[in-house]
């Protein structure tokens, strides 16, 4: 008998310490602003405080845009960079995979140099060459600087490498040629492989903050990560049921994503990466 | 590693290759090459003029005890980060994986915080932790118990700990409850068999062949506490109270950024580049190693 | 100076198009940028003056953009001008003064803008320490003062009531403040007895001014870049002291940095917060109790007649960026123009807690009859304008301050954590902040 609900007590302890913190902010986004500052958060929803979501979607309070701007904005900034990646990065994980062309690992490496150099560690230099070429402030430079990374083509080399010789070898003898069999063979038996990057990617640019919060100065483009923490950087007054509003619905997006690809997405995650 | 068959061809893999490499060559090389000159520089905030100062600021740094407290304090904070988001995932896996009903429910709600942007992740844990609005940190003062990590360090570590680790748990998930059912089942069958029991049969059957597995996620978790974790304390502690929570990538960004101190940040800069080549070198010989699992 | 040389290939009409305020058709307004750090309330009040000003001309079109904290914001300026992309205008917090006087060619001083566009700007207009604080060393001012505030005692007069002390009757000395702190723990009314704001300004900077003590050398750094910090005498390393001792008795706690107390004190969790006096409207608007403003306690041993308090808040910077046009600079010196009329800057401070900033404007405060009927706001000015003048109460003048005060910060964080005895905190803010102002004196030109 202990056995048997021995699992269920540890999964549930799970649910309950990541799905509470999402209660909290769903329960405390329809109670009253002052109430929750005095420290008064209640666990109970008040059904009359739905407005509140109406309120953040449409208006714009001190400082941070209305949200469903925002909202715009980060899934535009995810979606291109999710698109971005793949397009980018599946012709190159495919040349180094299935060609041998001089300075071939020079340029996997160079590629593959991108991971050691987080934005956080090079944010002053990379700030000024972007105003240089003149992108600071727009949605280009919101995306482009970070579609250049190198996760998506390691994963993809991964991919392509595990592709059986067979295949490759009745290709040729069909007399396919290199790009021909990109399109019929490699891209349509990666499919799932492609899906699960797209999760990873569009989750990936979702939550992006330092980059947007220091390549865009103009409003309009605060994508809703940045605008959530401008609420409360706010420094005198946080209106948290609006903060918690606005967190569960920045939640939202990526979160059904995930979940609705869940399958493909899991897959794709641990095989090609192991 | 490498596939026996290939395409022979020169322009078409170059082509191939070049928007990629053009982007890396702009976006990355370029930004890491004058954060390299400018590590060798003394500038003023403005940027409006600056000298040749060789490697003072590297010596600078190394002499500064505060930067070697800096390095002391991210190793324990990925350490622990890493122990924790790994631990707890491993447990839930292995519950996870047995046969038991509403599986696919439990593995669902473990896989969604996957989602949680770090800065997010602060947020959630603002609004149970704060010491006056949280939930749980406004409850834990009305019993009594002293909790305030605006002014106690050690409190504000576990928070910065527990929130970054809270965030990490899901993605170490996926990959332990994969590895758990690449696992044949006639191993464990077999084990069984030969009277092996729960505990001593997950140590000495299950965690030796999870351990490619658990070298990846090292890497990675290690890599994701040193510099995804940005947004989360940033948000929650801003490096504070005194320096207890300031990690090496939150003073890049508080000497390059804030203090607009160009020099010396340049030259952590550096020095963090330095440490993670070691560790993607790490990462980049087990992903090369495709063998194993 | 005009240059309309434009660039050619479609990237950089792209970039241009984005770039505040270029160069548009005759007729179309000049459009310019302005960037500041008010939120909540105060954000809102800069949305109205914003609109006030646009719609009482039709020549400009300001925007202005919410950057974040006083120090985000001066950070995202300072990034911005050195990608060539700088706003027209900058509210830049009094400690980022010493900073921003060492811009050399980035920013463009308020009295050379008036200089060359002809606006007129008066620096004997202004109040005495918002004139100090903001002139360079021949009476020119640098910046456009905007927004000066003081710190100011707040205090809750229901806890005082329940705590048995007179409400009328705040703490007038820091030992008043210390016997009042421990009653409102014994009793209990509140939470948290007493908290404050802004440490470092309220508790040191301030007090080292209104108790007429050097808080650094060569004349609190107005003299010259070789300044060094003297936090680490008697009378800081005592005012450390005392609030260890309270916060061990549980007279007083420590809620965080910069105005992150406020709330504490609003939400009715403190009886005492210590803040700056713009927090007024945030109180106004959130305070569900009686309330009070009070002057800052002093310490009559030190000095039997107490000086002015200096200024907190902000000022305005024009910043330079290539491109920057005549026509900018003269959008910029219309907006100035504009906040300086008398009855805005009135409006200004009734509407937010600030201190009219120009005689002129306290006098329309006055005429007003607003202090009449809201006893208690003239205070700020009040302690502005108490006693002399001197050397030490002019107001700070130090490079990289705002990271100095983050090293104060830290220090005594510590120490409240129990980790370091107060001598030890102050020691160690002094040998780590001189470093930070001889790393400035290197970097800044002679």
């Amino acid at each position: 008998m202990t056995s048997r609900l021995l699992p269920h007590a540890v999964l549930g302890l799970a649910v309950l310490i990541f799905a509470f913190p999402i209660w909290i902010a769903v329960a405390g986004s329809t109670q009253d602003a002052a109430a929750i500052a005095r420290g008064d958060l209640s666990l109970v929803p008040r059904l009359s405080g739905f407005a509140v979501y109406r309120d953040v979607l449409l208006n714009s309070s001190a400082g941070a845009g209305p949200v469903w701007r925002e909202l715009l904005v980060s899934f535009g900034m995810a979606l291109a960079i999710a698109l971005g990646k793949i397009a980018l990065s599946i012709p190159s994980a495919y040349a180094v995979a299935f060609f041998r062309f001089p300075l071939r690992m020079a340029a996997f490496w160079v590629i593959f140099m991108t991971l050691m150099l987080p934005v956080e560690v090079r944010l002053v230099p990379t700030f000024q060459v972007m105003s240089t070429l003149g992108m600071v402030n727009t949605f280009s430079g919101l995306t482009v600087p970070l579609i250049a990374s190198a996760t998506a083509t390691l994963l993809f080399r991964q991919t392509f490498t595990a592709i059986p010789d067979e295949l490759v070898e009745a290709a040729r003898i069909d007399g396919a040629g290199p790009l021909r069999f990109l399109f019929d063979v490699v891209i349509p038996v990666s499919g799932a492989n492609i899906a699960a990057l797209f999760v990873i990617l569009f989750v990936y640019g979702w939550n992006q903050y330092l980059w947007p919060l220091l390549v865009v100065t103009d409003p309009h483009l605060d994508t809703v990560v940045i605008g959530i923490v401008k609420m409360i950087g706010i420094d005198t007054e946080t209106a948290w049921n609006k903060v918690m509003a606005t967190a569960v619905l920045a939640l939202l997006p990526p979160v059904v994503v995930v979940v609705a690809m869940q399958r493909w997405f899991v897959k794709g995650l641990t095989e090609g990466d192991k | 590693m490498d596939r026996r068959t290939i395409f022979p061809g020169r322009a078409l893999p170059a082509l191939l290759v070049l928007p990629q490499l053009a982007l890396t060559a702009v976006f990355f090389l370029w930004p890491a090459g004058q954060a390299i000159w400018s590590s060798l520089q003394r500038e003023d905030a403005f940027g409006t003029s600056s000298e040749f100062a060789g490697l003072e600021n590297f010596a600078s740094l190394f002499a500064d005890p505060l930067y070697g407290a800096a390095v002391a304090r991210t190793v324990l904070f990925c350490a622990a980060v890493t122990a924790l988001s790994m631990g707890l995932a491993l447990l839930f896996a292995v519950f996870a994986d047995a046969e038991i009903r509403g599986r696919a429910f439990y593995r669902t709600m473990l896989v969604w915080p996957y989602a949680v942007a770090p800065a997010m992740s602060a947020v959630l844990w603002v609004l149970m932790f704060h010491p006056q609005i949280g939930l749980v940190g406004a409850w834990l003062n009305r019993i009594g118990v002293p909790w305030d990590y605006k002014l106690n360090g050690a409190e504000a570590m576990a928070l910065i700990v527990g929130a970054s680790a809270w965030k990490q748990v899901s993605y170490n998930f996926i990959f332990f409850l994969a590895g758990l059912q690449a696992i044949p089942r006639s191993v464990i069958e077999a084990a069984r068999i030969d009277g092996s029991r729960g505990f001593y049969r997950f140590r000495t059957i299950v965690l030796p062949l999870l351990m490619p597995v658990v070298f990846f996620l090292l890497v990675v978790d290690l890599v994701y506490a040193a510099f995804d974790t940005f947004a989360t304390v940033y948000a929650l502690t801003q490096g504070g109270p005194g320096q207890s929570t300031q990690t090496l990538v939150l003073k890049v960004y508080l000497d390059g950024i804030v203090n607009a101190d160009i020099g010396s940040s340049s030259a952590q800069s550096v020095v963090l580049m330095a440490g993670v080549i070691v560790l993607s070198a790490l990462q980049f010989r087990f992903l090369g190693r495709k063998a194993g699992t | 100076m005009d240059r309309r040389n434009l660039l050619a290939g479609a990237g950089t009409l792209a970039a241009w198009a984005a770039l505040p305020g270029a160069v548009r058709a005759a007729g179309e307004p000049t459009r310019i940028v302005f960037w500041h750090a008010m939120s909540a309330a105060n954000g809102a009040e800069i949305d109205r003056i914003v609109r006030d000003f646009n719609a009482s001309q039709s020549d400009v079109v300001l925007e202005a953009v919410y950057k974040g904290s006083y120090p985000e914001t001066l950070t995202a300026a300072i990034a911005a001008y050195r990608g060539g992309q700088a706003p027209n205008i900058v509210q830049v917090f009094e400690v980022g003064t010493g900073t921003m006087l060492q811009a050399g060619p980035a920013v463009k001083p308020a009295w050379k803008l008036a200089e060359e566009t002809g606006f007129k700007l008066d620096p004997s207009s202004y109040i005495p320490g918002v004139r100090g604080y903001y002139s360079l060393s021949d009476g020119k001012l640098a910046s456009m003062p905007f927004n000066s505030s003081t710190a100011v005692m707040w205090y809750n007069k229901d806890a005082f009531e329940k705590a048995g002390l007179d409400p009328e009757k705040p703490p007038v000395t820091y030992d008043d403040y210390d016997r009042a702190a421990r009653t409102l723990a014994s009793k209990a009314p509140t939470p948290i007895a007493s908290t404050t704001a802004w440490m470092p300004w309220i508790q040191f900077e301030e007090f080292a001014a209104i108790q007429n003590i050097a808080y650094a050398t060569e004349g609190d750094g107005y003299d010259g870049l070789g300044a060094q910090l003297l936090v680490n005498g008697k009378p800081f390393v005592a005012q450390l002291q005392r609030f260890m001792d309270l916060a061990k008795d549980g007279a007083f706690k420590y809620t965080g940095r910069d105005s992150g107390p406020d709330a504490i004190f609003y939400s009715g969790q403190a009886a005492i917060g210590f803040g700056s006096s713009s927090g007024r409207a945030d109180i106004v608007k959130n305070a569900q109790f009686r309330y009070a403003e009070a002057l800052l306690p002093v310490e009559p041993s030190l000095n039997p007649k107490p000086n002015n308090s200096i200024i907190g808040g902000a000022s305005l910077w024009a910043l330079n960026a290539p491109k920057r046009t005549e026509a900018e600079y003269k959008a910029v010196a219309a907006f100035y123009a504009f906040i300086s009329k008398p009855e805005q800057v009135a409006l200004y401070a009734q509407h937010t807690g600030y201190v009219p900033v120009t005689v002129a404007g306290y006098d329309a405060t006055e005429a007003s009859g607003y202090y009449a009927k809201n006893p208690g706001t003239d205070l700020p000015v009040q302690q502005l304008e108490r006693g002399e003048l001197t050397a030490n109460s002019r107001g700070l003048r130090l490079g990289r301050l705002p990271e100095i005060r983050a090293v104060i910060y830290e220090e005594i964080e510590k120490a409240l954590q129990g980790q370091q005895s107060a001598q030890t905190a102050m020691d160690s803010a002094v040998e780590r902040g001189n470093r930070i102002l001889r790393d400035f004196q290197k970097s800044a030109r002679g």
